[in-house]
């Protein structure tokens, strides 16, 4: 029972905290003594970049790892998969867009030929080979387990997004919420806001997870009762002998 | 595994040795694509533009495309898998031999290529021949991550349109480390930290192809 009540706080409590979160970001933090304004923005940014990144393609790598191997294997971690990569395309949207804004009134411009911008790009690009990938196979196995190999194939780009600020000379800076000796570079109610939208973007990621699993499920059963209804059809054309 | 890899490479090499489809369709293909690159930079920014190693990469990649292609099509003829799958041949090898047989195939298209751009476009001949090895070893790479990404699309309705926008994603990488070694033989600069990307990718597909391609072939 408490489970099924915390599920069921899950998108209303998504919702307050994302409120909570532009409310703080937008009315209650100061400007940014450099950016002024535009911090604003940096509240959910990075958030949204989290959740794309490492929750949804976490999620689904991880599902997929555990669909190919035999012990683990099922259908409902194949669902997962899906729903996390689906949910991960919005995320990478969301984080290039408001990545752009951003980048706009700073660099100059809307898009740089930056590593971390050109290879979260290229991170969308997989994800929508991924679902593009589950469109074009008919077959429920072959699908899922393609669509599995093909998940942890794309997973390698997440440490090169990663490690990319480092790796190579960016305008994306790198790292700013710690330092190198991990202590934090923002203070106060900066810091509370920053924290919170991690929270409520992570906690929304589930959200729409759970969502997506259920649609995924409902349209599994959708299709297993279509065929059984076209057994059922079939069964009494031929005429009785 | 290795055994199972030589009969591979050479029952795909000798497919493609009679059907000719490389000498008659891909490697025209190449050279026209590289012809009409040199057509866009026009005829005085053809021999003086830097971009002769990234329009040899350009033609490459889409031949490597149509190379992938065809490498899968050999298998998907009725009755084909099946009847591989009944030998028991090891999945690890059968994916060496088939990658092994696209880098073959590969070498010799861009052995062609690079003749065509040290002549259309220009690009130094010494230093092309300098360049080689990071090519051979580029090359290399795409056609394992290419095997392993047409096995991911292989008997499926849309195979030729699926294949581009899962491999080039993949293929971009490796595209520019290529590119970037190769320009810093011609034209100067540090080819280390390309060298070593290159490297990566090829020890990191080739393992992921020997672990994988089995699960991706079962049925």
């Amino acid at each position: 029972m408490m489970t099924e009540l915390s599920r069921r706080a899950l998108g209303p409590l998504s919702l307050l905290l994302l409120a909570l979160t532009f409310w703080l970001g937008y009315f209650v933090t100061p400007p940014d003594q450099v950016q002024g304004d535009l911090v604003r923005l940096l509240y959910i940014h990075p958030a949204m970049a989290w959740v794309a990144l490492y929750v949804s393609f976490g999620t689904a790598t991880v599902a997929s790892a555990m669909y190919l191997w035999p012990r683990t294997r099922s259908d409902a971690l194949d669902r997962i998969a899906h729903s996390a990569m689906e949910v991960s395309v919005f995320f990478i949207a969301l984080t290039l867009i408001t990545g752009s804004i951003w980048g706009r009134p700073t660099w100059g411009v809307w898009w740089a030929w930056d590593a971390r911008l050109t290879s979260t790009a290229i991170l969308g690009v997989f994800a929508l080979g991924y679902l593009a990938l589950r469109r074009a196979n008919d077959d429920r196995e072959v699908r899922a387990r393609r669509s599995a190999v093909f998940a942890i194939l794309t997973a390698i780009n997440v440490p090169i997004i990663h490690f990319s600020v480092i790796w190579w000379k960016t305008l994306h800076q790198g790292a700013s919420v710690f330092t190198s000796n991990r202590t934090l570079k923002v203070h106060g109610s900066m810091a509370f806001t920053l924290l919170l939208s991690f929270v409520a973007f992570t906690l929304t990621f589930f959200w729409f997870l759970r969502i997506r699993y259920r649609i995924e499920v409902a349209r599994d059963h959708q299709s297993h009762r279509k065929l059984v209804s076209s057994i059922e059809q079939r069964r009494n054309e031929v005429p009785a002998s | 595994m290795i055994r199972t890899a030589k009969l591979v490479a050479r029952k795909d090499l000798r497919i493609e040795l009679r059907s000719r489809v490389l000498a008659w369709q891909v490697l025209p293909f190449g050279v026209m694509a590289l012809l009409l690159c040199g057509l866009a930079l026009g005829p005085n920014a053809a021999g003086r533009s830097h971009a002769g190693p990234g329009l040899f990469y350009i033609v490459v990649t889409l031949m490597a495309l149509l190379m992938i292609n065809r490498s899968q099509a050999i298998e998907s003829n009725k009755g084909t898998k099946a009847s591989v799958a009944t030998l028991g041949l090891d999945p690890a090898g059968v994916f060496l031999g088939k990658a092994a047989a696209l880098t073959l195939e590969m070498w010799f298209a861009s052995g062609v290529l690079l003749v065509g751009t040290v002549l259309f476009l220009h690009v130094d001949r010494a230093k092309t021949l300098v360049a080689t090895p990071s090519i051979a070893v580029t090359i290399a790479a795409l056609s394992l991550a290419g095997t392993l990404y047409g096995a991911l699309t292989s008997s499926q309705n849309s195979t030729v349109t699926l294949l581009p926008i899962l491999a080039l994603p993949a293929f971009a990488p490796l595209l520019i480390a290529g590119e970037r070694s190769y320009s810093a033989e011609v034209y100067g600069g540090g080819s280390q930290v390309w060298w070593s990307l290159l490297l990566i990718a090829l020890v990191a597909y080739t393992s992921i192809g020997v672990l994988l391609y089995g699960v991706m072939e079962e049925s």
